[in-house]
């Protein structure tokens, strides 16, 4: 076996060294009944040349297509250079960074990270990740509840559905209870989120752009409202549309969180992403996860260390912020690299592309017959079309005719069935989104 | 030398980005809707970025550079196929929401990797969503409540042993349990009195990492399961050290009722410095309707997504699983099959023996009895004699040119090194590491400062965390 290097003669040097005849032995411990005869059953064994010839008939078994989804996993272009640095496997052979003296690269890069999401939330600190946008929201959710002590939390209606999802399952662990607060055209609906503003209630969650693309407008209302009862504002934004849109901490948020995905990392079928979570600064201490700082050693140099281990699971046990051990750093430093390569400019320019191009595609599809726009106001990089007819057969038409997309929303929102939510990234050109308004336009007329 | 900060390098108008020119109607956001604020980033070109990068890797240790004992972890090699597999365009390109037709290579990757790890643990079904092992372990024990809220059943309590993770107790108090610790016995193993007196109606499961976190197996793991089942409760596996066991037992023969699995250990996929991992969770017939949706199954049509789950505890991520960590495991599963895996877990434990066997004399072994895939010492010998503690014979191995072993854990072992060689280690390997380790033990005796001083060949010495946390520096201003 390629990846063993002990050898029959070591095993026996050792097995002698140790007064055993036999590797069985070693097995001694485990009652007989529960001693396996042989291992479990599985495929013969395969060389490399086979696993290629095998995995390629898996991929295969995907077909490419050109992607006109979003929904939370966005296909933006990845400079080349990322995934050369995320090969050195200094970085992505190593562990958690435990051992500073010989962990500075991983350690440098999470500061980097950290520092990279302050600036791009315009919040004071941020943790070093989570595990995706939904299960960061849902530890932000946590971490509110743990802040105010109380045991409600109001979330729209306009946050990704999977979210949501997440949300209500880490709550109900602790028996805390979600709210959903419902949509007025498409946007999260002022009078009935102020009315769910009171005493009792922890923090209210707003997603903008929102799971239909939508900016939200009415926040600063709410963020009064919220200070008036000492609730908390929490926000899910889009780290692409941060680019040239408000941030969490111009809309006032008390902590923000969300997915990291689109700075770098591969569609992949959903994973592995990232979750970036950030907050104000006097909330620190009740962050989930790991955090690096910055200090100097023993000799004055400066240098990175794992901080604030006293909230963390192995330390506190029972009593820490969150249970989260290995998070998703080697995607982290996957964004820092790309923040780090896009610069401002860069990142206003994918955005503003993303802004056009959606705004193309949606003026295009919505002057095809039957079809218009579902919801008004500014959106970005997506939005939410009504058909004529039923979005899963729309759907289907567009696969067959090599598209992804739109997303059938009647799958997360039951009245919608003949919605489809389209995104638009800068990666497509004007003759794609051309060729995309002529396939649904051949399933109308179909 | 210590690397400036990527925010510290470069100048105004420099990048290391491209776009196509804008090919559509250029339009603007509503001014209150516009970022007020300048954004700060980094302004470098692309030679600057990767250099910089480069230069920060080198400040790194790497499993494929030297031998990380790291206890609990399971650091073994990570194979390179599977990074060319798993960076293949026709995986990475496939949207999560792709039309379950055009992504059955991916469906058909994951439903195949859930039934391969199903056979190995012994259990009847598999989810791969759970992003990490501390993942797994809230999706089991959300499993768990859910099972006995539809029993109408309250069970406020989970026991752990006091050699458990930190992520135990963490785990059951996020899923709104009291947590009450079971003392170990003598030998290592969970105390049977103990456990008799704290498993009552009011427990719904004890977690057990089997073998422990002493690298030892639970002798009496079938009497712990009788006496928890006899009173209702479950059990839950930590899968922690499953690498010392696969091919050789099950913890589903064990009477585990649901288990977490780490795929970042147990099945070769890399650590990424901290992540990503993937923590499947395997189930007994009785919590298969609890599985978190959606599920992977094989329909009439080929192979789906099910939503449709009336008893699911709902979702505990977006999407689906880390799919290209679970096509790593799945590739290294495929590359080793059943004798290779059986292989591996019993190099893994002899190695660990003969390690253990070599070091015992100059180093106090608390719990002298054969372990499975790593063993803890103490360094409470070289502690008493001449000061020197755990973690200054963890940072002298730096200097010989390894990564030091987890310290000060489990927590029930003063001065705790845990050693966990895995398999991937050559027998000459494990000698040049013992040789180390006996001269740091007379090291200790003749010069305990040298010790207390290193590392010594790094680029920094040991940083001081109290600074870091009392005036903490996470972000630059």
């Amino acid at each position: 076996m390629r990846y063993l290097p002990v050898t029959p003669e070591d095993r026996a040097e050792m097995l002698s060294r140790l007064g055993l005849d036999e590797v069985e032995q070693l097995y001694a411990d485990i009652p007989g009944e529960l001693r396996l005869k042989q291992g479990p059953h599985l495929p013969p064994a395969q060389s490399e040349t086979e696993l290629e010839r095998h995995f390629a008939e898996l991929a295969d078994a995907n077909r490419k297509q050109i992607c006109f989804m979003g929904g939370g996993a966005y296909d933006h272009y990845i400079p080349a250079h990322i995934g050369a640095i995320l090969g050195r496997s200094e970085f992505y052979t190593a562990y958690t960074p435990y051992q500073p003296e010989i962990s500075q690269g991983m350690l440098q890069s999470i500061y980097e990270y950290q520092t990279a999401i302050c600036r791009l939330t315009g919040l004071e600190v941020s943790n070093a990740s989570m595990y995706d946008g939904a299960g960061a929201l849902a530890e932000a959710a946590l971490m509110a509840c743990d802040i105010t002590g109380r045991g409600r939390v109001a979330v729209s209606a306009g946050v990704h559905p999977e979210y949501r999802q997440t949300l209500a399952t880490y709550l109900h662990g602790q028996g805390l209870e979600l709210q959903v607060l419902p949509l007025q055209n498409g946007h999260i609906d002022l009078q009935r989120a102020l009315a769910a503003t009171d005493d009792e209630l922890a923090a209210l969650v707003v997603q903008t752009p929102n799971f239909f693309g939508l900016l939200e407008e009415d926040i600063p209302a709410l963020r009064e409202k919220l200070s008036e009862h000492k609730a908390l504002l929490i926000i899910s934004s889009d780290p692409i549309s941060l680019g040239i849109c408000r941030t969490p901490a111009e809309w006032g948020a008390d902590i923000a969180a969300g997915e990291g995905q689109p700075l770098g990392l591969s569609l992949s079928f959903g994973g592995p992403y990232l979750g970036w979570l950030a907050c104000r600064s006097k909330y620190l201490r009740r962050m989930p996860g790991r955090i690096v700082g910055a200090t100097v050693d023993h000799d004055g140099r400066s240098c990175y260390v794992l901080t604030l281990q006293a909230r963390e699971q192995h330390i506190r046990r029972q009593r820490a912020s969150s249970n989260i051990c290995s998070n998703e750093a080697l995607m982290a430093l996957a964004a820092t690299i790309y923040l780090a390569s896009l610069g401002p400019q860069g990142l206003s320019r994918v955005a503003g592309q993303c802004l056009d191009k959606a705004v193309y595609a949606c003026e295009k599809l919505s002057t095809l017959p039957g079809c218009s726009r579902t919801f008004s106001g500014p959106f970005f990089r997506e939005f939410a079309l009504t058909l004529p007819g039923d979005a899963e057969e729309a759907f289907s038409w567009m696969a067959e005719h090599g598209i992804a997309g739109g997303l059938p929303l009647g799958r997360f929102y039951p009245g919608m069935k003949r919605e489809m939510l389209f995104c638009v990234t800068e990666k497509r050109s004007r003759k794609e989104i051309d060729m995309l308004s002529e396939v649904l336009a051949q399933w109308l007329r179909s | 030398m210590a690397e400036k900060l990527i925010f510290e390098k470069g100048s105004s108008g420099r990048s290391a980005f491209s776009l196509p020119e804008l090919d559509v109607p250029e339009t603007t956001l509503p001014e209150r809707l516009r970022r007020q604020e300048p954004l700060r980033l980094p302004e470098v070109s692309e030679p600057e970025v990767v250099r910089h990068y480069t230069n920060l890797s080198r400040l790194n240790y790497g499993l494929d550079q030297g031998f990380y004992p790291l206890g609990s972890c399971t650091m073994k090699y990570n194979p390179k196929i599977n990074e060319l597999l798993a960076a293949m365009p026709a995986f990475t390109g496939v949207h999560p929401y792709q039309q379950e037709k055009y992504a059955q290579g991916c469906l058909r990757l994951l439903y195949e990797l859930q039934d391969m790890l199903a056979g190995i643990t012994g259990m009847k079904a598999m989810t791969l969503q759970p992003a990490a092992g501390a993942h797994g372990e809230l999706t089991g024990m959300l499993m768990v409540k859910a099972y006995y809220e539809a029993l109408g059943q309250t069970r406020g309590r989970v026991i752990v042993p006091d050699s458990a993770h930190g992520t135990n107790p963490a785990t059951a108090a996020m899923c709104g349990f009291d947590v009450v610790e079971v003392a170990s016995n003598a030998r290592g193993g969970v105390d049977m009195v103990a456990l008799d007196k704290l498993m009552d109606d009011n427990t719904a499961a004890i977690m057990l990492t089997n073998p422990n976190t002493l690298g030892l197996f639970e002798e009496e793991i079938l009497d712990i399961a009788a006496l928890v089942h006899g009173r209702g409760g479950q059990l839950y596996y930590d899968g922690a050290n499953l690498n010392a066991i696969m091919g050789w037992a099950r913890p589903g023969d064990m009477g585990f009722d649901v288990i977490h699995l780490n795929l970042h250990k147990t099945f070769a996929t890399p650590h990424g410095g901290g992540g990503p991992g993937a923590g499947p969770v395997g189930v007994a017939e009785h919590l298969i309707p609890f599985l978190p949706v959606p599920v992977v199954v094989r329909g009439s049509e080929g192979y789906e997504l099910d939503y449709k789950r009336s008893q699911s505890i709902g979702r505990v991520r977006s999407f689906i699983c880390s799919f290209t960590v679970c096509l790593k495991a799945y590739a290294y599963i495929l590359s080793m099959s059943s004798d290779g895996l059986r292989q591996a877990a019993a190099d893994a434990v002899l190695n660990a023996n003969y390690l253990q066997e070599r070091l015992k004399e100059a180093y106090k072994l608390p719990y002298d009895r054969r372990c499975m895939h790593e063993f803890v010492l103490s360094a409470l010998r070289q502690k008493e004699e001449s000061g020197v503690r755990a973690i200054d014979i963890a940072k002298r191995l730096i200097d010989y040119g390894y990564h030091p072993p987890t310290m000060y854990f489990p927590l029930i072992v003063q001065e705790a090194l845990m050693i966990e060689p895995t398999e991937s280690e050559s027998l000459e390997g494990l000698n040049a590491f013992v040789e180390a380790l006996l001269k740091i033990a007379e090291e200790a005796e003749e010069n305990p400062d040298l010790l207390r001083a290193a590392p010594h060949v790094t680029p920094i010495s040991r940083p001081d965390e109290t600074q870091a946390a009392r005036q903490p520096n996470i972000c630059l201003d």
